[in-house]
């Protein structure tokens, strides 16, 4: 007895440093068992989905630190959520130091995949899509990564979200990169969130393709530097199907790059064409609210070295159509709302800029619309940031 | 080493335990046991007789989980008493445990389905959900949840056939999460100041003191006490452990704890932050004086789990809670957003 504690003691001094793979293969029960893997895996551990279809009737969840969650591939390994009953949410991950990588969540009813002060979490080559095409009854958001410090997403493809496909929110230092958003009411989306850099990205065939957002009443607020370089913001041509109540509703459809009320953002060496509106609108919050600490303007926008295709084409703002008549037919590639005046300090090379001169939340009717050369100023001083290493690593 | 010594300690414990006492070890130690009989905390489990040191409570004002039948218990160990707290849950000591048995009259008889068990252990608050077996003998552990088909009648006399949902380990944290930490939500003094409960613990030395101007909250189905008192009950019993600015729903910044005061935290004309198809046509979470207006009500109103607000345990409308925060946004006076 005495020696079996002696080795019983030793094995389990030693298992901590032993990184475990669980395994959940495809088959009946995959609810139970996919789930109970979470809920055993230890900081360390793999749980390796096998390939195949995993038919889920209710949300997943992980809350252990430091797991990483690997499938066989984002068309082998399937989380399909048709049949789901419950949860808000494919999977939702609440804990730090996660990897989500190689597979797909299918058809949820809610959002794909939720993280929630997830601080450090990965994305990596994970698809999330509702499979029946854009409507409105798809998921609100396909990776949502909310209340977190660090957070990469690389390689990531998100379809059909009716809200938006990347939606990050309310973090800081956020990386989105490499990845494709496609027939979601909004591509990528950065709202109320600090440090960003959107780099390398497809964002084709939705309403609007990146959105950069600072909305009023929520309990953090945009800090900028969002950096939104060397994407290909194309053909975002998909109607708005929002359901009305969403602020992406108002998104006009044909909306490449969207700034609304944020500061310090960057929008540089992009590739947009086929944007319907306008490659790029700068705008500012413009419904009443009642946050006494919010600043409904964006601030320091630069919008510097895009490649400008065919745009304007078919305006879907109001007033757009009449806009674009006394124009010569379409509209010019950058739209600014004009409100704020001097204190936007829009600059960059970027242009023609149709300029509206609106009033705070002022009706279109009263815009005063020209067209202005953008001052190409310097940049304000940038704040950059670096992901900690072991992200890196995990997303090679 | 230390599991094992746990392991070991479990095992002394099972062999040695009182007779129809608490298994004080299945409480502290670190494992999950199997079968919720381990734990002793009924003397009959078959017909759910407590063992000593349980005290049985309700709330006034409850959680609405499909209009299931709720027994629930405190437990604590010999000696032990809870601390009182004006504004937060008792403040129970480690040993502790919170037992609530879910189920449904079939025949005249509450038949358990479901018991969650809350540990109040070295390391924190543990949940664990046990199901009980088709004899009603016993439960077994089911830490990833589980989905039971359920037939009921409800209080207005309709019938339901419905998939019940035990909820997993993470699902429980989801809802007992409070800045990272798993919390207690029902045992507030202000639900369990009523019939006399509070008095009861403080006679039975299980409470530590009890002033004389304990808050109470109201009924939510009393038709004497002020409606706004009623509706914000509800809201609160219902929805403020996901939504307050330490729960699992603090991105939203829509706070429907009682204690609250800005007007847009608590709803009105506040914008939905990620509400995605959650908010339906709607623009604001309560519009005053136009229910059909409130996203609040219509995610109350939606069993669709995209929409269905509370986001777990519900697969059923709880119609008497639509109708009173229906009348209750009703009652509002109506206005206009400010800017």
């Amino acid at each position: 007895m005495l020696r079996f504690c002696a080795l019983a003691a030793v094995l389990l001094a030693a298992t901590p440093a032993l990184a475990r793979d669980i395994v959940v293969e495809a088959g009946p029960n995959a609810q139970e068992r996919l789930q109970s893997a979470l809920l055993d895996a230890r900081p360390g551990d793999t749980v390796r989905i096998g390939a195949g279809r995993f038919e889920l009737t209710d949300g997943l969840s992980l809350d252990v630190n430091g797991v990483t969650v690997r499938g066989a591939g984002t068309e082998r390994t399937v989380l399909s959520f048709k049949g789901q009953l419950g949860a808000g949410e494919g999977l939702l991950v609440t804990s730090d130091d996660v990897v989500l990588r190689d597979f797909a969540v299918e058809d949820s009813k809610g959002d794909g995949i939720k993280s929630k002060g997830a601080d450090r979490i990965v994305y990596k080559n994970v698809r999330v899509e509702w499979t029946g095409g854009p409507k409105a009854t798809n998921g609100a958001y396909g990776v949502y990564p909310v209340e977190s410090e660090d957070v990469l997403i690389d390689g990531v493809t998100v379809k059909g979200a009716s809200d938006a496909g990347i939606y990050v929110g309310q973090s800081n230092r956020i990386v989105v990169r490499n990845s494709t958003a496609m027939y979601n009411v909004a591509g990528i989306e950065i709202e109320n969130s600090g440090l960003a850099e959107v780099t390398g990205n497809l964002a084709a065939h939705n309403t609007g393709g990146i959105l950069v957002f600072d909305l009023p009443a929520l309990p953090k607020r945009g800090a900028g530097y969002v950096l939104v370089k060397g994407n290909r913001v194309v053909d975002n041509d998909t109607p708005n199907f929002a359901p009305p109540g969403n602020t992406v509703a108002t998104v006009p459809t044909g909306t490449g790059v969207l700034v609304m009320a944020e500061n310090d953002v960057s929008v540089t060496g992009n590739e947009l064409s086929g944007n319907g509106t306008a490659n790029i609108m700068v705008v500012a919050y413009r419904q009443p609210f009642e946050d006494k600490g919010y600043d409904p303007y964006p601030r320091n926008i630069r919008l510097a070295g895009n490649k400008h295709g065919r745009t304007g084409f078919a305006p879907a703002m109001p007033g757009g159509k009449e806009l674009a008549a006394a124009l010569g037919g379409t509209l010019p590639p950058v739209f600014w709302d004009g409100t704020g005046g001097d204190k936007v300090r829009l600059v960059g090379d970027d242009g023609p800029v149709l300029a509206l001169g609106l009033a705070l939340g002022a009706g279109i009717e009263t815009a005063k619309p020209q067209l202005i050369k953008l001052d190409n100023a310097a940049p304000s001083p940038w704040r950059t940031f670096k992901l900690p290493a072991a992200m890196e690593a995990a997303a090679k | 080493m230390k599991a094992l010594l746990g392991a070991v300690a479990l095992f002394a414990a099972a062999l040695i335990g009182r007779p129809g006492g608490v298994n004080d070890a299945a409480i502290t130690g670190e494992g999950y046991p199997a079968r919720l009989s381990e734990f002793g905390f009924f003397t009959d489990l078959a017909a759910r007789m407590p063992a000593q040191g349980l005290f049985r409570y309700d709330l006034d004002t409850p959680l609405f989980s499909d209009y299931a039948a709720k027994e629930r218990y405190i437990y604590l160990p010999a000696g032990a008493r809870a601390k009182y707290d004006p504004d937060g849950p008792l403040d129970l000591p480690v040993g502790a445990a919170l037992v609530k048995t879910f189920g449904y009259p079939v025949d005249g008889r509450f038949k358990p389905l479901e018991t969650r068990v809350l540990l109040h252990r070295a390391g924190g608050w543990v949940p664990i959900p046990y199901v009980w077996n088709a004899e009603g003998s016993d439960a077994d552990i089911r830490r990833a949840g589980t989905r039971i088909p359920v037939a009921f009648v409800d209080p207005s006399g309709e019938r339901h056939a419905i998939s019940y949902a035990v909820p997993n380990q993470n699902q429980c944290k989801d809802c007992h999460g409070l800045a990272g930490r798993v919390t207690p939500i029902g045992i507030k003094a202000h639900y369990l100041n009523h019939g006399g409960q509070l008095e009861k613990m403080l006679a039975a030395g299980m409470l530590d003191r009890l002033p004389p101007d304990a808050p109470r909250v109201a009924r939510w189905d009393d038709q004497a006490a002020p409606l706004d008192a009623r509706a914000r009950a509800w809201l609160e019993i219902n929805c403020a452990h996901c939504h307050n600015p330490r729960g699992a729903a603090s991105n939203s910044g829509l706070f429907l704890d009682l204690a609250r005061t800005d007007p847009e935290q608590r709803g009105l004309f506040k914008r939905p932050t990620a509400a995605g198809r959650g908010a339906g046509t709607r623009d604001f979470d309560i519009v005053p004086g136009v229910p059909d207006a409130s996203i609040l009500l219509y995610r109350m109103e939606s069993t669709d789990p995209g929409i269905a607000m509370p986001e777990l345990g519900r697969a059923t409308v709880h119609k008497e809670g639509v109708a009173l925060v229906r009348q209750w946004i009703e009652s509002m006076p109506k206005s206009a957003p400010g800017r």
